[in-house]
């Protein structure tokens, strides 16, 4: 039985804005297992990233996480002082963002770049050591060592992001985060950094925490997943489980909305107007007004909580009912 | 199927009064902005005051008029001899002598029959603040804070008026030059780089030696030279990331000829810089106008510059603090008026500027 | 009888590149090195390729943004229902051109002037082309506002871009694009910037328009899964060439050129129990259509109006 890496219980996070708060992360709960790849599929403004920066208490300075708990390991992050914390990141957690081929300086060498992220962490050790470590991680990603030398805009989109894998092993986590990391990507070069990941993940035992809008690659990279709209957790699983019977509304949408180039050529779904603002949100369904599946058991005035219906397999109780 | 105008109109208006209300909001977050804008209301409201203390009679013209007013303001004051070394009982050194309340007797060579120890009724010009008078006289007679007012209403004009006229210029000839390009880019240009060369205040100096300079005039000149300057370079480069957006090539998709497509699409979204710009020419226009007058080169009747140049010429500058009123009222106008609005335009870049908000 | 609503052959569009201040030599990049396809009426292409293929290009040269290189293209001019060469327009016939011929751009946030109202942004084209009087200008609006779904039109006459969702201001672009009736609209990804959940209702209003008023796409996009529920035939672009051109589900079925078969096989499926069926850049089919090409055609037609190109590209495909 393996242990829960990483354990995320009634996390909610605001934003303090001059409008309002925006609610942005609300009651998230779930947990990664050791060597688990765990998915977070939903479109912009439902709260991804936010959740992401969380996990890593990276975000903006008017951000607030009001309650809940985050465990590494067994550990509490939250609330941790700001160098307690610059332990956990990179050493326990860290992160490949969304356009992250851009996020390199780019009148410095990537091999120093990275050096500089492992001497953070590990003062005491020397220049030949770290170099040689950053020869391994580049060995596994599939990068020749001579990259080291070679500045950012020398390389190829394909090969940055694979250097940006690096980084975010360059300190041996337990758990990486990637948010988007292909989004930019052409899909056969996607495909590529989707097979390194994979690989990488199997060789150090890695957990995975993948986030991305597209439920194709959330598919095939990840054996659980959750699903978020508007700031919460609507449906929560197994991965093959939720394709194969998605509980929830949106989950549903989604999955019929996505056009493929395999199987019959089928009516696909869509929605209408646009995700609520999440400013001072109030209780109840936040999907209802754009629910197109309402049903008479729905009762959207119902607060979002997830409830189970089999096993390991949650959905918010107001499409559980329909169950 | 016709729809109904009068909903259309409705919410037309209710979107134009949210958006404005919107952008005061935005405003009102700077700091800078509000105090700039306090500065500048404060200004108009002195520009706009006077009139309108005339017009209502609350001032009489021929005691508060700017220029052609004058006060009578007697003190009597005590005649005597100074004499010639100290220290004496009376006196400790010579500057002591005479004091205040005393005038010597041989000042008063054209009055006859005056003795020491004797009282003479002296007109004080320029006299310090009073009741009457809440920043004193000038040396002529006339009030110090009328002549302030004035001076706020030729700040306003000219600085408005050079500034339109410049950022009309520039923001044509960059958008001109933008969308173009080739030799009419390049001419325009290298003409910019001419006039950034070019020194201002001295240029207005040779020009005030050649012509004389009244204060239309200085509108003008300055309007010119500063929509030929630097500016042009910054709308331009504006311009130039507004003409490569979708909406451009779908204009020009669409059939539109490239001088509407100029003057619909691309100023338009080129406007809110050059509106920045005017705020901040306004400053130079307020500081080059008094440095000119201080210098006495330029014909006008009153402004602050000019009343620093009379405080001057009449000798009143270098005797410290003790003619304070003559000199501090209108060099801190221009320093304030000239800031805020400096103020204004920076709590406009906010507004203009979404990527600048901290929230 | 002209079935073809535009045909392009040999459409080369080069950008030069000067290496450097003082240097004499001009590097050319050959963006659209020669690509040739029909579009019949009533019918869609979709052109698939990965970024920096050429396809952009190619859209902008069609709508004349960029001038070709060079190349024939003939567009079909539904007033004298004849096809006309586009190098033989003269300025009128080209205004002319621009009311049949239409572009719908990827990104919703910059295709829109900021400073315009919606109504005046769908009323430019009628304005520019003089049609109708006022009235029926703004007649037209309203009711091409009715027909991509903003209703009530009053409630968006008066607003401006960025009181808009992106998929509202999509639907707007395509109304400004539509009003006029043109027979042939270049869409541009525009659905790639869109949220997921409400891509499909922009496609299938394009879908709807495109029945109902006759209209042609030529469908840009980088992703093989939405041309399939866009277009009847799709064109694989690589490197400036069209490698492989063929009707929708015979592309998907039976890839030949490598390239194809690699695209296909590197699209993740939306399946966790699929495994995709891992093509290898395999040369021998292609090399064997090379070999049979007995009139050295650029583009060799293997049945059923599938071509595939007979160009070099092994040393491209890594």
């Amino acid at each position: 039985m393996s242990k829960n890496i990483l354990e995320v219980d009634n996390l909610n996070m605001h934003y303090e804005t001059l409008e309002g708060n925006v609610m942005a992360v609300n009651n998230v709960t779930f947990s990664v297992k050791e060597g688990e790849s765990f998915g977070l599929v939903g479109e912009s403004g439902c709260g991804k990233s936010s959740v992401a920066s969380t996990l890593l208490q990276l975000q903006s300075d008017n951000a607030v996480i009001s309650s809940g708990s985050i465990k590494l390991d067994g550990k509490e992050i939250v609330g941790l002082t700001e160098n307690e914390l610059r332990q956990v990141r990179w050493n326990d957690i860290s992160i490949v963002f969304q356009g992250a081929m851009n996020a390199w300086n780019p009148v410095v060498k990537i091999g120093e770049q990275i050096r500089e992220a492992i001497r953070e962490h590990y003062p005491e050790k020397s220049k030949k050591e770290n170099t040689e470590k950053i020869s391994e991680l580049f060995k596994i990603v599939g990068l020749e060592d001579s990259i080291m030398d070679r500045y950012p805009h020398e390389l190829s989109g394909g090969m940055k992001q694979r250097a940006v894998i690096a980084l975010a092993l360059s300190c041996d986590p337990k758990i990486v985060i990637a948010d988007e990391p292909t989004t930019a990507l052409d899909v056969v070069i996607q495909d590529q950094i989707l097979n390194e990941i994979k690989k990488v993940q199997k060789l150090l035992g890695l957990s995975l925490i993948y986030i991305s809008h597209d439920i194709a690659v959330i598919a095939e990279m990840t054996d659980n997943m959750a699903v978020m709209y508007a700031g919460s957790i609507v449906e929560l699983g197994p991965t093959e489980q939720i394709f194969s019977s998605p509980k929830h509304a949106y989950t549903k949408l989604l999955l019929e909305s996505t056009p493929s180039i395999v199987g019959e050529k089928k009516k696909l779904r869509s929605l209408d107007g646009e995700p609520p603002s999440l400013i001072n949100k109030l209780s109840g369904c936040s999907f209802a007004p754009r629910c197109p599946d309402k049903e008479t058991t729905c009762n959207p005035e119902l607060d979002m909580e997830l409830v189970e219906v089999s096993a390991g397999h949650y959905v918010d109780n107001c499409c559980s009912r329909g169950a | 199927m016709k729809i109904d105008e009068t909903k259309e109109k409705n919410l037309q208006k209710q979107l134009r009064r949210e958006a404005l209300k919107k952008n005061w909001r935005l405003f009102s977050q700077s700091k800078l902005g509000m105090i700039g804008l306090g500065i500048v209301t404060v200004f108009l409201v002195l520009a706009l005051l006077q009139p309108f203390l005339f017009f209502t009679g609350i001032w009489s013209e021929g005691i508060y008029h700017p220029v052609v007013g004058y006060d009578q303001i007697i003190e009597s004051k005590l005649v005597v001899e100074c004499p010639k070394e100290y220290p004496t009982p009376e006196y400790e050194t010579f500057a002591d002598c005479p004091g205040k309340g005393e005038v010597q007797k041989k000042m008063l060579y054209l009055a006859q029959g005056v003795e020491v120890g004797d009282y003479y009724d002296v007109y004080l010009q320029p006299a310090p603040p009073s009741r009457k008078h809440i920043l004193g006289t000038d040396s002529l007679g006339r009030d110090v804070f009328s002549q302030i007012m004035e001076g706020s209403q030729v700040a306003f004009v000219l600085g408005l008026l050079s500034a339109t006229l410049g950022v009309g210029i520039s923001t044509l000839l960059g958008t001109i030059a933008a969308f173009f390009g080739g030799r009419i880019d390049a001419y325009l240009m290298r003409q910019s780089d001419l006039v950034l060369m070019l020194p201002t205040l001295p240029l207005l100096f040779i020009i005030s030696a050649f012509a004389e300079l009244k204060i239309w005039h200085l509108a003008v000149v300055l309007g010119i030279l500063g929509g030929l300057g630097g500016s042009v370079i910054t709308i331009k480069s504006q311009a130039l990331q507004v003409k490569v957006k979708p909406f451009v090539d779908s204009a020009r998709i669409t059939g539109g000829s490239p001088r509407k497509i100029m003057f619909s699409h691309v100023l338009p979204n080129v406007a809110p810089l050059a509106l920045l710009f005017m705020v901040f020419s306004v400053t130079g226009a307020i500081a080059s106008e008094s440095v000119l007058s201080f210098l006495g080169l330029l014909n006008i009747d009153m402004s602050w510059g000019l009343m620093i140049y009379l405080s001057q010429t009449d000798g009143f500058i270098f005797s410290g603090l003790e003619y304070w009123w003559l000199i501090l009222p209108a060099g801190l106008s221009v320093t304030f008026l000239a800031g805020g609005f400096y103020l204004v335009g920076r709590g406009l870049d906010d507004v203009f500027n979404p990527r600048l908000r901290k929230r | 009888m002209n079935e073809n609503v535009i045909e392009v052959k040999n459409l080369v569009k080069n950008f030069d590149v000067s290496r450097g201040f003082f240097s004499r030599n001009k590097a050319v990049v050959k963006a659209v090195d020669g690509i040739s396809f029909n579009i019949p009426k009533g019918e869609s292409l979709g052109l698939v390729g990965q970024s920096g293929c050429g396809k952009t290009t190619t859209a902008r040269a069609l709508c004349l943004l960029d001038p070709k290189t060079s190349g024939d293209v003939n567009f079909y001019n539904p007033d004298s229902d004849e096809m006309q060469n586009l190098d033989d327009l003269n300025d009128e016939q080209i205004k002319q051109f621009r009311r049949n011929t239409q572009m719908i751009f990827q990104d919703p946030y910059e295709s829109l002037n900021p400073r315009w109202t919606i109504k005046d942004i769908i009323l430019e084209p009628l304005n520019i082309h003089n049609i109708g009087s006022l009235e029926n200008r703004t007649e037209a609006v309203v009711e091409i506002l009715r027909t991509v779904g903003l209703t009530p039109p009053e409630n968006y006459l008066p607003r401006y871009p960025h009181e808009l969702s992106g998929g509202q201001r999509q639907r707007v672009s395509i109304a400004r694009s539509l009003v006029m009736n043109p027979k042939f609209v270049i869409c541009d990804e525009p659905t790639s910037m869109l949220d997921v959940s409400i891509r499909i209702s922009i496609m299938d209003l394009m879908l709807e328009l495109a029945n109902d008023l006759d209209v042609s796409y030529l469908y840009i996009t980088h992703d093989l899964a939405v041309a399939r529920y866009m277009c009847n035939r799709i064109a694989v672009m690589f490197n400036g060439k069209i490698v492989e051109i063929a009707k929708t589900e015979d592309l998907l079925n039976n890839p030949i050129h490598p390239y194809t078969k690699r695209l296909i096989s590197s699209i993740p499926v939306p399946d966790p129990k699929y495994t995709r069926e891992k093509y290898d850049i395999d040369f021998t089919e292609l090399d064997q259509i090379i070999a049979n090409n007995t009139e050295n055609l650029a583009m060799v037609d293997v049945g059923d109006e599938h071509f595939v190109a007979t160009h070099d590209v092994k040393d491209l495909l890594i």
